[in-house]
């Protein structure tokens, strides 16, 4: 029998790979992009669990909203990409430091 | 009369305004007329209200015009106390006024020499002189006619003022921005002496009326008033002498006098103005006014008597080694101011008063005669170029003899029988110091007649000492110039034996002036009054007399006789003489210790206070330190998304341990 915390542990592994995905990495923007989507699917997984472990439906509403935001987000984050790509030449995440003072 | 009153105050204002802020448009004669007639219709009404009280027995008039405001139960008002006293200085002051105003027309006709070409400054110069000197007559009378201190004290800084402007008159001079700088700084130390006096009679009588605060003034005779610990003065004690350094700042009396022989840098007629009839004479009316005050100080009393007679001595001694005509006629001045206030220190306030009044037209006479001979010689004022000119200008010889006359204390001669008898009132007196007050002023006798003769041998007989081209151009000046001598000879010679008799003696001041029974030295001099001709002889008799003659000799013989000893002297002497002319060391003093220690202050403050402090450290130093914090932080500021993020992820679980834990 599968427990609910092993559901939450699994959502805490993927928040955590997310996270790191996002300190370690320093080379694509790509992988970023993707990092967050894995960060937004490991709080579905934990709604999803919730929802059926609480018999409640309300969590799994809230996982399609989650997603359409992810979709819309992915979509203006690669536009974004893009744009920066023409601009720069570049989607080096090591390059793009101009966030500084 | 009211009206009249207003109307002798703001004719010379009037007339100020006119000339001052039109003179461009109505020029030189529009201006010289303007202000003469408003000096003239003045003159003419306080000759009126003189004859008013004088035959008619006019009422003293006392009110207020306009009350500007009312604070905490005092009044401020302005408003007018017309009395004997006023009367005879509104006499005094509107007439000699009038005689520089038309004197200044002979003066100051060629004034455009004075100014550097095309100089800005001296365009309708001589309009802004008449302007000026209207404007000085209307602020002494405004101190003259006041009814309240508030009203005094305008007066006061508004002749202040006007002083300022007209002894920096010729404003592309050094010397005279000096001078005029040195006045008023001067001038301040005294004044701020004179508001605090008038501050203190304001917080204890609760009101900024004479007639109010003499009433009351006996009532609060014996008050003390707590110095601190558990010192404590008499408040009469008190008010009186700060008033009366107030006066000492005016009257130019020892230690502030330095300014008084630098107003020279002014044009003559201004200081024939500033010593005769305006400015100096302030503090004698001024203490004169306040006799119903000082009269409750033995200690004031004392202390004004020391004062006037060290001045009248001392001061009188550098007249003798000074080489410009203007100078001695001005050391004369302080020398006499010390008459005055010693007579008003041995309470006797009437022969001070008459002092002032004898003293306004020689004196007024001499530096008008003075200015002539200064026009004569081209704005040569050394002494040691002139010589013999009374071959050539008769009217300003005589004149000026007759002003001397009456300067030194010639029998008959206006000066002698107020002189005299202010000698005799402080030989009366009993007050504190007045041993020493009376040996000073009979010594100062001999002085005042040696150094008015030295100047009048040196300038009138012996050698003719100027150039060719001088001498060549050397004649009487214009009308303008000696009829104003002339008027002011004749009351210089007359108006002592005329009025003696009523000012000293009789009731013209018995309601006016208060004087304790035990100070009243006068009214002992009246028991033994017979008469002017009896005075006369009592005075020839007396040492003053033969002191003044033998100075008169003395001054003769040095110098149209042997000049040559004057020249030993001044070698035998050599530390005397160094002393005078180093007029004992108050410039020096004044410039190393006050000026040069507030400059000194001045500096410390700009540059430790102002340049290190406040520029240094609060206005640049935050500045630099923000930068500094700065610098050190933006190391923080990588600009890497993934740093932010830690910072991020970092901050939240900080923030959810708290939470968490707490």
């Amino acid at each position: 029998m599968i427990e609910l915390s092993d559901f939450l542990m699994l959502g805490g592994i993927l928040f955590s790979i997310s996270v790191a995905g996002i300190f370690i990495n320093r080379k694509n923007l790509i992988v970023l992009l993707m990092c967050i989507e894995l960060m937004l699917l490991a709080v579905n997984m934990n709604f999803v669990a919730f929802s059926h472990f609480l018999g409640d439906m309300t969590g799994q509403v809230f996982v399609f909203f989650i997603l359409t935001v992810a979709a819309a987000e992915a979509a203006i984050g690669l536009a974004i990409l893009v744009v920066l790509f023409r601009n720069r030449r570049t989607i080096d995440v090591e390059d793009l430091d101009a966030l500084k003072g | 009369m009211e009206n009249i009153y207003l109307t002798i105050v703001l004719a010379p204002l009037l007339g100020a305004i006119i000339a001052g802020f039109l003179g461009g448009r109505i020029g030189r004669a529009g201006a010289h007329w303007v202000a003469i007639l408003g000096v003239g219709l003045s003159c003419l009404l306080s000759l009126y209200v003189l004859k008013g009280f004088l035959l008619d027995g006019l009422p003293t008039f006392d009110g207020a015009v306009y009350t500007w405001m009312v604070s905490d139960g005092i009044r401020f008002e302005i408003g007018f106390l017309v009395d004997k006293l006023t009367a005879l200085m509104m006499g005094v002051v509107t007439f000699v006024s009038l005689m520089v105003h038309i004197y200044t027309i002979g003066y100051m006709a060629d004034d455009e020499h004075n100014w550097p070409k095309e100089s800005l400054a001296g365009r309708n110069g001589y309009q802004r002189f008449f302007s000026y000197i209207s404007l000085f007559t209307f602020a002494m009378l405004m101190l003259v006619m006041s009814n309240n201190f508030l009203q005094l004290f305008f007066g006061w800084e508004a002749v202040g003022l006007v002083s300022y402007l007209l002894i920096g008159f010729w404003s592309v001079r050094e010397s005279a921005i000096f001078a005029n700088l040195k006045a008023f700084l001067v001038n301040r130390v005294g004044d701020f002496a004179f508001i605090l006096g008038i501050a203190a009679v304001a917080m204890y009588f609760k009101s900024m009326d004479y007639q109010t605060v003499f009433a009351l003034a006996p009532s609060l005779a014996d008050t003390q008033i707590p110095i601190w610990g558990d010192t404590s003065w008499s408040l009469m004690t008190v008010i009186c002498v700060l008033l009366f350094i107030g006066a000492m700042g005016k009257s130019a009396q020892v230690p502030l006098h330095v300014w008084l022989p630098d107003s020279m840098e002014g044009p003559t007629p201004i200081s024939a103005l500033i010593h005769a009839a305006t400015m100096v004479t302030a503090g004698i009316f001024m203490v004169t006014r306040m006799s119903p005050l000082f009269e409750l100080s033995e200690t004031a009393l004392s202390f004004v008597m020391v004062i006037g007679a060290t001045t009248a001595f001392f001061m009188g001694l550098i007249g003798l080694v000074q080489n410009d005509i203007k100078r001695v006629v001005a050391y004369s001045t302080l020398s006499q101011l010390g008459y005055m206030v010693t007579a008003l220190g041995a309470s006797a306030y009437a022969a001070g008063i008459f002092h002032l009044m004898t003293h306004a037209f020689f004196k007024a006479l001499l530096f008008l005669a003075a200015g002539s001979v200064i026009i004569a010689m081209h704005h040569d004022q050394d002494i040691r170029n002139m010589g013999g000119l009374r071959k050539y200008m008769p009217i300003t010889w005589i004149t000026f003899l007759i002003g001397s006359l009456a300067l030194i204390g010639f029998p008959g001669f206006s000066g002698f029988f107020s002189k005299d008898a202010i000698i005799e009132a402080v030989h009366l007196s009993q007050v504190a110091g007045s041993g020493y007050a009376s040996i000073l002023l009979t010594l100062g006798v001999f002085v005042t007649a040696l150094y008015s003769f030295r100047l009048y041998f040196i300038v009138f007989h012996g050698k003719e000492r100027m150039d060719e081209h001088t001498r060549h151009h050397l004649h009487e000046t214009p009308a303008v110039v000696w009829v104003p001598l002339v008027l002011l000879a004749i009351p210089s010679i007359f108006i002592g034996w005329m009025t003696v008799e009523a000012v000293l003696f009789g009731d013209w001041f018995k309601d006016v002036i208060h004087v304790a029974p035990q100070h009243d030295v006068l009214a002992q001099m009246g028991a033994n009054f017979h008469g002017q001709a009896g005075f006369v002889l009592h005075g020839i008799m007396m040492p003053p007399f033969w002191l003044a003659m033998a100075g008169l000799v003395l001054a003769w013989f040095i110098y149209t006789m042997k000049p040559v000893i004057a020249d030993i002297a001044m070698v035998r002497f050599s530390l005397i003489h160094r002393i005078l002319d180093g007029k004992y060391g108050f410039d020096q003093l004044n410039m190393a210790v006050f000026a040069g220690g507030s400059r000194g202050l001045g500096k410390l403050f700009w540059v430790a206070g102002d340049r290190r402090l406040i520029d240094g450290l609060i206005i640049n130093g935050t500045a630099k330190g923000v930068g500094q914090i700065a610098e050190r932080l933006r190391g923080i500021q990588t600009g890497y998304l993934y740093h932010y993020a830690i910072a991020m992820i970092l901050g939240l679980v900080g923030l959810m341990t708290i939470f968490v834990t707490f």
